[in-house]
């Protein structure tokens, strides 16, 4: 048990799926306002270790701490109240809203309109308007943030990849989460816009205080932004450490440059 | 397009003098419209205003939720009778009772949500028919319910207000079916209603933004039944008997019909879907008076099927312009209208 107050913490977290140990004893601690990473090669368990902090699947042991609560066992729309919002690796958007309306789905769980004066909302005064009104306004702060004015009344299925990478982060963010989940957020995209998205992780972490989990491939943009990194193989952690620690571990390049 | 000065402007129903300039017409047709027409055309928009509701209702779990139910003649059922027993058992008034008779439906409905947080698609669509085919066997059996004979709807009286003709229940059900379809559209601009599409689009992106799958499916279902149930009271008035066969499962069957034909996930396109299919299936069954067609239909339904083939013809002609309309636009009757609106805004060119 960690006798001081944490952020986020994992401790022992594993999974199985019929017998594969997907996560096998994975354990870290984030920093609040930091930005933790989770590098590894393809199926090391990287998006399984977010599923179960999202509450998509349910560990067969181990702990989540957040904010000094264990959240295992919670549902996934519960564990988005607390505060933790995420990214998928392959876009789930809501392909046949706009942009405006996905975002503004973000702030589901801030928003009142029930369905009684959702159903009722006829004049500016209204409850429902109101509701809307408010919303809209936070959501216009982050397609300002994020460069989405084009998109802001299109929809989202026919949008580029980039922009709909782009969108799903504005969703996420609407949320307002404490702890942001991102779910390889670079890829698909050209070097400009992972430049871009470079300043807008940064601007996420310094201006809006939100601390991050990222998963990403793109070794460039990892070294660049992460605080701390976590390098896992075959669902067991290789190694924990600072960017420049991880970068010159020997079972790292062996995970990721093959053995000679 | 005008100029939009704050965000209210943007979500507002009507945002142009344009459109205000139609919606008061469609108001002020509606309501000369049963001055000018004669007995029959009142009783068939009756039958439209109706059918208007439970599409707008189907569509909203559909079409928007992306859930399916083929046991939507249940809820209808359940609405009809739920009303008219109201009123002659328990001497309710008729607002009560319909309101009672709907949100009995909607308790099925909310019922019925519960193993569609398990079941999909092909599997969904079998428990809900098992449910509409279970409804009208009980209610068959119970003679509470009048048994296969059927039962008769009560006078209709609002206040010291009767009802009797099909133009005084114009009045009623329009002004029903106008409101509820208003309701719906705005529902689904809002909260609860991009709660519904999210669910349909990626629920697994839904719920982990704080969306709570349980409510929102059974809150899809319980909505959608209450359409129904309300449509269904009105029914019960409009036919003046009721029986368990008015409610069999073809027309739930129906009522999927008309909400793909009008346009999945559109409630204008509801709207037309429940006018142009019920037009469709009304003169359908005089098919046989059309000159030199019906003759020929007559001869070929005679010679070819058994004698009482014409509503045989009806429902192949039925089911021949509801595959052409779907193969053609798969949007429905929407898409054509949305097509119609671009060409006219892109004319001439």
């Amino acid at each position: 048990m960690p006798t001081t107050y944490q952020f986020f913490n994992i401790e022992n977290l594993s999974i199985s799926f019929g017998g594969l140990m997907a996560v096998d004893k994975v354990g870290f601690v984030v920093e609040q306002g930091s930005i933790f990473s989770i590098i590894g090669p393809n199926g090391a368990g990287k998006t399984t270790i977010f599923n179960c902090i999202s509450g998509l699947y349910r560990p067969d042991s181990g702990k989540i701490n957040f904010s000094g609560e264990d959240i295992i066992g919670l549902k996934p729309h519960t564990i988005a109240r607390l505060g933790i919002a995420r990214t998928f690796q392959n876009i789930e958007l809501f392909s046949r809203m706009t942009t405006m309306e996905n975002l503004m789905l973000g702030r589901h769980i801030h928003m009142k309109t029930g369905i009684w004066s959702g159903a009722t909302f006829y004049r500016r005064g209204s409850r429902a308007a109101q509701d809307e009104i408010k919303h809209r306004e936070h959501v216009e702060e982050i397609i300002d943030l994020l460069d989405l004015q084009a998109a802001r009344n299109q929809f989202v299925g026919g949008l580029p990849y980039g922009t709909q990478k782009l969108i799903e982060l504005g969703r996420a963010l609407a949320l307002e989460p404490k702890l942001l989940l991102l779910d390889e957020p670079s890829a698909g995209m050209n070097s400009e816009e992972k430049q871009d998205l470079i300043f807008w992780i940064k601007d996420i972490q310094d201006e809006l205080g939100v601390t991050i989990l990222l998963i990403e491939h793109d070794m460039k943009l990892i070294m660049d932004i992460s605080d701390r990194i976590l390098a896992i193989n075959f669902g067991k952690p290789i190694m924990e450490g600072t960017p420049a620690e991880v970068q010159k571990h020997p079972e790292v390049l062996k995970a990721y440059l093959g053995e000679d | 397009m005008d100029m939009k000065r704050d965000y209210y402007e943007d979500i507002q129903l009507l945002d142009s003098r344009i459109l205000w300039f139609w919606f008061i017409m469609l108001v002020a047709s509606l309501a000369i419209f049963p001055f000018l027409a004669p007995n029959y055309y009142i009783y068939m928009a009756n039958y439209m205003a109706i059918h208007v509701i439970v599409t707008v209702g189907l569509n909203i779990l559909v079409g928007y939720t992306g859930q399916i139910s083929l046991g939507h003649a249940g809820f209808f059922a359940i609405g009809a009778y739920g009303t008219v027993l109201s009123m002659t058992a328990l001497h309710l008034p008729f607002p009560i009772a319909l309101l009672a008779g709907a949100f009995i439906a909607a308790f099925f409905g909310f019922i019925l949500g519960l193993p569609a947080l398990r079941l999909e698609g092909p599997y969904l669509a079998i428990a809900t028919l098992g449910f509409g085919m279970a409804i009208t066997q009980v209610i068959g059996r119970w003679q509470v319910f009048g048994g296969r004979m059927g039962i008769e709807a009560p006078d209709l009286s609002i206040g010291s207000y009767i009802l009797e003709s099909d133009r005084q229940l114009y009045f009623l059900i329009v002004t029903v079916a106008f409101l509820l379809t208003l309701a719906a559209r705005n529902l689904m601009k809002t909260r609860v209603g991009r709660a519904f599409i999210a669910i349909r689009d990626s629920d697994i992106a839904a719920e982990t933004m704080g969306v709570n799958l349980t409510f929102y499916k059974t809150l899809a279902f319980a909505v959608s039944a209450f359409y129904a149930g309300i449509a269904g009271g009105l029914m019960a008035f409009l036919l003046g008997f009721i029986n368990p066969s008015s409610f069999n499962f073809i027309l739930s069957i129906y009522f999927l019909a008309f909400v793909i034909v009008g346009g999945l996930g559109s409630i204008f396109g509801s709207i037309m879907g429940g006018v142009f299919m019920t037009w469709l299936m009304l003169t359908l069954d005089k098919v046989q008076e059309l000159p030199y067609l019906g003759s020929i239909l007559i001869t070929f339904s005679e010679r070819w099927m058994n004698l009482t083939g014409l509503p045989n013809i009806a429902s192949i002609i039925f089911g021949l312009i509801v595959v052409l309309l779907v193969v053609f636009e798969p949007l429905g009757l929407y898409g054509f209208w949305i097509r119609t609106k671009i060409y006219w805004k892109t004319w001439p060119f």
